[in-house]
């Protein structure tokens, strides 16, 4: 009954970093599109998810494992396969109509055919009246749509769409992916199946008939979780919510630290990545957390409601939360610690003391900077000597990030200072004594 | 009568076009007679040994300007055409990448009149008996004084089109020869154009140069803008110099308004930053244009040419072919490849040494780099002299948005015109009051490139954000403390990237600046621009080759040690 379309066999696929070693981004990935049905990637940014997309769109190639479009080999793009980019990837020189074109042009079609099939692209996707505009002179949703519409002049039998959505505001995003369901719906184009790659999960359980979770590191399926709701779907109903709250447990479980899974915690190694949640936000989250509606205790879904947080943002910051210790993770739900607690009722000087005593104990990177600078008879270090150590095991963004977010923690817990202009690390002034 | 008049050709039964049209049929036609009969001329016969006739009659001017404008307008046509040939062999192949860049970053640095007693003879050779060669001759070292710069920005461009647009580019499955014209070539063009404009204005430095052509112990002089000023000076003859600069400046106007300001409004869509601060340029050619029915027609007839052009050169398989398969990847040929390289450097650096030694001997060398060094001290002071005095006004112009709309466009033009003419008065002033030229022909070098200072200055300050504007006067700064803690920082990005430009121009006019002449007299100043010139005035080689090795040297030296660090700074740390 189901009709594979598009088929990743143990795709693998690593990247040189910049010192040379070869790190892992997708491990034995199997994966089948079939006809008729919406696919969701959902996973956290860096978990493979983008490079999955691009490996079945022919972008890159894969290391090992095999690509297979009807059961044929894929080394490039293939016709029938569009895509829809995040930042929509318009040529701003040309017009909506010659954007739309630009497929047509490239299979070398008559000008006035063209112009017609790209007509009826425009129309069917809202645009009519803006064939002769220029990308700049149209909103972030109108550029959008003219992306999509370039795709689906093509009349591809798969269309992917690369966190289409995520570059648009929640209401536009909202009113084009309605828009896009009620095509598919409606059969009015003969696309034959959808994949999304996301980070929001609402995105993707009102969209998907299927949604995978990624795991990151490297990037493989973790989950994989039907939909069987017919649509349209209702954001609000029960249904809907009961699914979110389902894929937000899957996305925390085993993310940085899982929460009550095992007795023996797994404990975040040197070089991992850190979540990037600036303290600001993470002491919000735990006032929050702390009180009167949810007294200790929150249902993700609803916090990010609370917050206006995207899920990307509110998973990042619950992932340190529970990484410091101020808070646990389980099914779904964000539970305050006594320790958490603790923190939330003292004043600011002991805070950052407390703040600074987790991260040594929890953060290895931060124990590691705070160690070598005992150990440095000047009390400073260089920034790239862990920027160094951090590209074993991270490519160059993520490294960069690790460090980051290290730094202004290891700063606000006043275990180090840090000058951005010379990239040095070094000791407090008023901490000489050095007591760890 | 409706089936007969099917047969007639469209133009005969409907020789329409509106009067935008008809006005611009005139301007059109003059055009064409003047490229034919300037065309005409370059293809004279002629034998070595000839003299073309020149002549100080001021009514001559308008020819010679044709001449020199058609000159410069091929070389640019070539430029632009070596430009993209570049870009796009270094963008495709490494291989090509890692040989030809550094090449042309030595290019760069070479300065123009070494290039052009060592071609002559070559063009010559090509068409006996006419003048085209010499006139290719010419061409060629306008060329050399265009090229670079250009091809530097049209790779630049190519390198960093954002990967999504590549993407998009190839999952629609684009043709390489479809992907340059509706990706790479647009996503270049504003830089390429802007260079295009630099290069027009550097041409022009070195027309004299150019057109006064000294081959085989004879004068070749081309009729043209450069030799008659060349036989001005010879002459001593102070009003036909003044004619000159105003021939030059009409020259500089009309292709100002008739070629560039038409590109620059018309090239306005290619920006590809979405909210562009920049205002955009207007142009009343282009607006004629636009209103026009049967040019547009041409132009419109001609992008359908290309479309067409796009099928019959598409990719005709797709991701799924076996042609599409990767070739298996092997490091061989690359590190062959290395391997040729650093042999042919090898080998070069040997015949260099080996040259050295045996042609000019190690203390001339020693010699030329005490004279490279005066000149750098000369670029160094002069281009803190220039900030001294731009920089502030530069600011206080940028500030007020209305006089800097307006100010852009008056320093672009005075960028445009050719400093070279000033120097006559110079050396007049030198020898009357005798002062030590040293000194006093120094500031010629940076005549013609200050400018790019205080464009930049101007540019930087006028993006200063309002609010950070507001924030300094709500704190009442004042005096050193504003400038320090606001002022140069704020536009100390921008600044640099004036002050690369402005150092570079001044590098290569040391060769004119440090060295002039006025009838008999010559005044010459001490450094490495005048070593070239003298040099090159005895016909010299090894001496002129080793002025410029030193040179490139030092310029080279000169950006990677200086420039590109304090650039490297402002783009980490100064920036909004």
């Amino acid at each position: 009954m189901t009709t594979p379309i598009l088929e990743l066999k143990s795709v693998g696929k690593s990247f040189r970093s910049a010192d040379g070693s070869a790190r892992s981004v997708l491990e034995n990935v199997d994966f089948t599109l079939n006809e008729g049905e919406i696919v969701a990637l959902l996973g956290q940014s860096g978990s493979g998810k983008s490079t999955m997309l691009r490996i079945m769109a022919g972008l890159l190639s894969a290391d090992s494992g095999e690509v297979l479009y009807h059961g044929l080999p894929v080394y490039g793009p293939a016709d029938g396969i569009s895509m829809v980019f995040q930042s929509f990837a318009l040529f701003p020189w040309l017009t909506v109509q010659k954007n739309v074109e630009l497929g047509l042009e490239a299979k070398g079609m008559a000008s006035v055919e063209r112009a017609r099939r790209a007509e009826a692209a425009i129309d069917m996707i809202g645009l009519s009246g803006f064939d002769g505009a220029l990308p700049r002179e149209l909103s972030g949703g109108m550029r959008q749509r003219v992306g999509i519409a370039r795709a689906l002049v093509m009349e591809p039998e798969v269309l992917l769409m690369d966190e289409a959505f995520s570059a648009l505001d929640v209401l536009t995003g909202e009113r084009l992916r309605e828009d896009i369901l009620e095509l598919w719906q409606t059969r009015k184009i003969p696309t034959k199946a959808i994949l999304v790659v996301s980070h929001n999960i609402e995105e993707a359980v009102m969209m998907a008939d299927r949604v995978l979770i990624f795991a990151s590191d490297p990037g493989r399926v973790r989950n994989e979780l039907p939909v069987t709701l017919s649509r349209p779907r209702e954001v609000e109903s029960s249904a809907v919510r009961g699914l979110i709250d389902n894929v937000y447990g899957m996305m925390t479980t085993g993310t940085v630290r899982p929460a009550r899974v095992t007795a023996k915690e797994v404990k975040l190694q040197l070089g991992d990545r850190l979540p990037e949640a600036d303290i600001a936000r993470l002491e919000g989250i735990l006032e929050l957390l702390a009180d009167e509606p949810f007294r200790g205790r929150a249902d993700l879904p609803k916090l990010a409601e609370e917050t206006e947080l995207t899920d990307q943002e509110l998973l990042s910051v619950s992932s340190a939360l529970t990484l410091l210790g101020f808070a646990v993770l389980d099914h779904g739900d964000i539970i305050i610690t006594p320790l958490g607690e603790q923190y939330v009722h003292t004043g600011n000087a002991e805070r950052q003391a407390m703040f600074g005593r987790q991260l040594l104990e929890n953060v290895p990177l931060v124990a590691y900077i705070r160690h070598g600078l005992l150990q440095d008879p000047s009390g400073d270090l260089h920034e790239d000597l862990f920027l160094r150590l951090l590209r074993f095991t991270l490519n160059e963004a993520d490294a960069k990030s690790a460090l980051r977010v290290a730094i202004e923690w290891g700063r606000y817990g006043e275990l180090f200072e840090y000058n951005f202009n010379t990239g040095v690390i070094n000791m407090p002034e008023s901490d000489t004594t050095g007591v760890a | 009568m409706s089936e007969r008049k099917q047969f007639f050709p469209r133009l005969v039964v409907d020789a329409g076009g509106n009067r935008w049209d008809w006005a611009l049929l005139p301007m059109i036609l003059a055009l064409f007679v003047l490229l034919a009969y300037g065309g005409q001329q370059m293809a004279r016969p002629y034998q070595l040994g000839e003299t073309l006739p020149l002549s100080l009659d001021p009514t001559n001017l308008p020819y010679y300007l044709l001449r020199t404008t058609m000159r410069m307008f091929i070389a640019l046509g070539a430029s632009l055409l070596f430009s993209c040939a570049f870009a796009l062999l270094t963008t495709k192949y490494r291989a090509a990448e890692k040989v030809l860049v550094p090449i042309l970053d030595i290019l760069q640095s070479i300065p123009i009149l070494g290039f052009l007693s060592i071609t002559v003879t070559a063009f010559i050779a090509l068409f006996p008996g006419n003048l085209l060669g010499v006139e290719c001759a010419a061409i060629f070292a306008i060329f050399t004084s265009q090229a670079w710069n250009m091809a530097f920005s049209a790779y630049q461009g190519f390198r960093t089109v954002p990967a999504e647009l590549k993407e998009a580019a190839s999952v629609f499955r684009l043709s390489s020869w479809q992907r340059f014209w509706r990706l790479e070539l647009p996503f270049a063009m504003p830089g390429l154009l802007w260079n295009m404009m630099m290069s027009m204005s550097g041409g022009w430095f070195f027309v004299v140069a150019s057109e006064a052509i000294s081959v085989s112990n004879q004068n070749i002089k081309l009729p043209g803008i450069g030799s008659y000023i060349a036989l001005a000076i010879e002459q001593r003859d102070l009003l036909a110099i003044a004619w000159a600069i105003g021939a030059m400046l009409i020259g500089v106007i009309l292709y100002d308004q008739l070629f560039f300001r038409p590109l620059l409004a018309w090239a306005d869509k290619f920006r590809f930053e979405e909210s562009g601060s920049e205002t955009a340029q207007d142009s009343w050619l282009l607006a004629w244009l636009r209103r026009t029915e049967r040019m547009q027609g041409i132009a419109v007839a001609l992008g359908g040419l290309l479309e067409r052009s796009f099928g019959t050169f598409r990719q005709r398989y797709d991701g799924t072919s076996i042609r599409a398969r990767p070739q298996t990847i092997s490091g061989m040929p690359e590190r062959i490849w290395d391997a040729v390289i650093a042999a042919v450097v090898f080998y070069a650096l040997w015949t260099l040494v080996h040259f050295i030694h045996a042609e000019v001997g190690w203390s001339e060398v020693g010699r030329v780099f005490v004279l490279g060094c005066y000149t750098m001290l000369r670029v160094i002071v002069l281009i803190f002299l220039a900030a001294l005095i731009w920089i502030p006004i530069g600011v206080r112009i940028g500030m007020n948005p209305r006089l800097a709309s307006r100010a852009q466009a008056t320093i672009q033009f005075l960028a445009a015109f050719p400093a070279n003419l000033m120097f006559p008065v110079a050396v007049l002033v030198i020898v009357r009051f005798g002062l030590n030229p040293d000194i006093w022909l120094s500031p010629l070098m940076i005549l013609g490139t200050q400018w790019y200072l205080l464009f930049n200055v101007i540019a930087g300050a006028s993006t200063v954000p309002t609010e950070l504007r507001y924030a300094a006067q709500n704190l009442r700064l004042t005096g050193l403390l504003k400038w320090r803690r606001y002022l140069l920082p704020a536009i100390f990005p921008s600044f640099v990237t004036g002050a690369i430009t402005a150092s570079g121009g001044s590098w290569n006019a040391s060769i004119v600046a440090e060295y002039v002449t006025w009838g008999d007299t010559t005044v010459k100043a001490h450094g490495i621009g005048s070593y070239i010139a003298e040099m090159t005035a005895i016909g010299d080689f090894p001496r002129i080759a080793l002025g410029i090795c030193v040179m490139c040297v030092f310029v080279m030296g000169f950006n990677h040690f200086v420039w590109r660090r304090l650039y490297r700074m402002a783009e980490d740390r100064l920036h909004f």
